[in-house]
């Protein structure tokens, strides 16, 4: 049953990822990206891992990618449409040799990983036990309380930055 | 049970695939749209190591790239607006005005 979810996320979310790289139309590959977004959140379910599947879906594909679509529709890239994905020869060696290369390195890897024992005691049933959201809190608000506040600086800076960026000259 | 290494050959085909989009196509939005597929196929693996090294701090983390994520998705586009008013093209063939 788990195999079987697992391959059909996995596979929905390399299709989708592969649409989003090949398509022409830049809402098309938005829409794909959203695709692969939600089958990634599915995989988290499966890893047990409820909260980040939450915010994976609520942030990434409910705010970036509406943030991404509204963009692509603000700039109203009709006159992109027309342009076909034609690669010329060079690009088109460079890319498959890099993406060749790449996914051997990576399977190889993975593939053959020794993999540490459990460093941790959260055993899945202690998870399920305890809840997925209240141990992300319990370490999050303890051990990692300065990267938390961190973040929360880097947002507003981002905030303050788009906004600056994005605004149109006066005068 | 599914193991391990198959989530993280999963992971390297999804970067694999967003490492080919990030440097092959020309539209910056794509390229935009590719680098975010990297990120979560990272997401992925730190995910699949927290379940199996048993502790949650590939979650937090998760969080964290979640969140920086969000802010660099922010900003990039605003960038890419403020470039599209000048320039009327966001394809980064065009976009040479730091080229020596």
């Amino acid at each position: 049953m788990e195999l079987s979810l697992f391959l059909v996320f996995g596979l929905v979310a390399v299709v989708s990822a592969v649409v989003v790289v090949v398509q022409r139309n830049p809402i098309y590959s938005a829409l794909a990206l959203i695709g692969t977004l939600f089958c990634v959140a599915g995989l988290f379910v499966l890893l047990r891992a409820e909260f980040v599947a939450a915010i994976q879906v609520i942030v990434y594909a409910g705010a970036i990618m509406v943030l991404f679509l509204f963009v692509i529709m603000l700039l109203d890239l009709r006159r992109e449409e027309g342009r076909r994905f034609a690669p010329g020869r060079a690009q088109l060696v460079c890319g498959v040799a890099g993406a060749g290369v790449l996914l051997l390195l990576l399977v190889v890897l993975a593939g053959n990983a020794t993999i540490a024992p459990a460093r941790g005691s959260l055993t899945p049933e202690t998870l399920s036990r305890l809840g997925n959201t209240q141990v992300i809190g319990a370490l999050l608000f303890t051990d990692y309380l300065f990267p938390f506040e961190v973040t929360s600086v880097v947002l507003l800076v981002a905030i303050v930055g788009a906004i600056v960026l994005a605004r149109r000259e006066r005068g | 049970m599914v193991p391990l290494s198959a989530y993280l050959v999963l992971a390297a085909i999804l970067f694999a695939v967003g490492a080919v989009g990030a440097a092959t196509r020309r539209n910056a939005l794509i390229i935009f749209m590719s680098i975010e597929i990297m990120l979560n196929a990272v997401n992925l693996t730190f995910v699949a190591f927290s379940r199996f090294l048993q502790t949650i701090d590939g979650q937090i983390f998760v969080f964290f790239v979640m969140t920086v994520a969000a802010a660099e998705v922010a900003v990039g586009l605003a960038i890419i607006i403020a470039l599209y008013r000048i320039k009327e093209t966001v394809n980064v063939d065009e976009l040479m005005a730091m080229k020596w």
